[in-house]
């Protein structure tokens, strides 16, 4: 078959487009590199888990450890269940706490693990047992005024202001 | 007076029954390319020719303005990203808002101008000098060995030089953002690579590419074939070409946006 110098443009823009298509696949979509490793199931029940996303990151000591799998909401506990898939690189005493902490103030929701001390090590379909809620900002607000309320009872505020009051008429009047 | 506004009112029917007309010859000569098409895969140098017409001689303008579409993403960016303490993001929001939108949406719009308009003026010059005419009194069919090449080869070009223009804007981004402001460089991949998936995004993005470049060749290929044999009517088809192929893309794309939305929740 003849050559001609389109069939080399043709091959080197079909080249160069699928090349472009690896550099997004691999460079900015990391393909690969997370779904190869193997993975083991977690079970964790939380009251709360505030913005957690499927496919949320696990972290532990700040490193990703895992991913979450899926989210249920427990119709008999009234919580939510996550899967969470960890790394079988990592393997975490049975005590561990998972609570679900917020990267920055705008940041993604994710999944904290703190190791215990114990021996025996999670496995596969094990659960959890620790767990800590998502911090609702405005529950925390709520609980600051009330708190604050008690704290200071309103009289001291007022008796300056009843000392002042007096005053004004008679500045006016002068 | 009364002259005056039905006069308006008649030119405003014909106008709306006229673009009934053509939508509807258009989708006719769509299914006609499509099944003329056959000659063009017996003959695969003919697509190859038109992708080197339409696709490569498209590639500078395409990698030029990827290149400064990134690099403006990442400066706009960065300035609002400040704000919030999150310069690190930058890489998320250039290769989202490229992958996502603009490379599909502006590489066709790039497409129809650059490759679009050469296509209808070729089809509509040939039309006019009745070399058309001529090929079907050799029993050449016009539509297999003319329209139906363009078509394809249009078709083949654009996800290729929408994915080329997202790759080089993100690299015009990554040039902006970490080579002259100073994001750190692991921070920006990193971050990037959490936030694109691979399904959601790239493949969409495709997708939306590939539409479009049905919407753009068809469009391009009616226009030329449909062109009155005038040298008026040749101009006023390629105009029509950017125009029509510049609006069905953005409408397309608020459509194929919506349904891509709902499908990733």
């Amino acid at each position: 078959m003849e050559r001609t110098t389109i069939d080399l443009w043709f091959g080197a823009f079909v080249t160069a487009g699928f090349v472009a298509l690896l550099v997004l696949a691999l460079k900015v979509g990391n393909l690969g590199a997370e779904r190869a490793t193997e993975t083991y199931r977690v079970e964790a029940r939380f009251d709360n888990i505030g913005g957690l996303k499927v496919r949320g990151p696990v972290r532990s000591a700040g490193v990703l450890v895992g991913r979450v799998q899926e989210i249920h909401f427990d119709n008999d506990r009234f919580q939510a269940k996550v899967m969470l898939a960890l790394d079988k690189r990592y393997s975490f005493p049975k005590d561990t706490t998972a609570s679900i902490l917020t990267s920055g103030l705008l940041g993604e929701t994710y999944i904290g693990l703190e190791a215990g001390g114990e021996d025996k090590k999670l496995a596969a379909g094990d659960r959890i047992a620790i767990t800590q809620s998502a911090v609702v900002l405005e529950k925390l607000i709520g609980q600051f005024l009330f708190s604050k309320a008690q704290e200071e009872p309103p009289r001291k505020q007022e008796e300056p202001k009843k000392a002042e009051d007096p005053r004004k008429p008679e500045a006016a009047k002068k | 007076m009364l002259e005056g506004v039905m006069h308006s009112l008649a030119r405003l029917g014909r106008n709306v029954i006229n673009g009934i007309w053509r939508a509807g010859s258009m989708a006719r000569f769509f299914g006609l390319v499509l099944a003329s098409s056959g000659t063009s895969f017996q003959r695969f140098r003919l697509v190859m020719r038109e992708v080197y017409f339409s696709g490569v001689l498209s590639l500078i303008i395409i990698i030029v303005s990827g290149l400064f579409v990134g690099m403006v993403l990442g400066l706009q960016g960065y300035q609002t990203l400040q704000k919030y303490g999150a310069t690190e993001s930058i890489g998320v929001l250039v290769a989202l808002s490229l992958v996502r939108e603009l490379g599909p949406v502006v590489a066709a719009l790039l497409f129809a101008s650059r490759a679009g308009s050469a296509i209808t003026a070729e089809i509509g010059l040939m039309k006019t000098t009745e070399q058309l005419t001529a090929m079907d009194m050799m029993a050449v069919s016009p539509m297999s060995r003319v329209i139906a090449p363009r078509f394809w080869g249009g078709i083949i070009s654009m996800p290729i030089l929408a994915w080329l223009f997202s790759a080089m804007g993100v690299f015009g981004g990554y040039l902006v953002g970490v080579v002259i402001i100073g994001v750190d460089n692991g921070a920006f991949w990193s971050q990037m690579q959490a936030a694109v998936d691979l399904r959601y995004d790239v493949l969409n993005g495709t997708v939306k590419a590939f539409v479009f470049g049905v919407a753009v060749t068809v469009i391009a290929t009616f226009e030329g074939y449909d062109a009155p044999p005038t040298a008026e009517g040749v101009s006023g088809a390629t105009t029509r070409t950017v125009v029509t192929s510049a609006l069905m893309i953005l409408a397309l794309d608020l459509v194929l946006t919506a349904f891509m939305l709902r499908s990733a929740d």
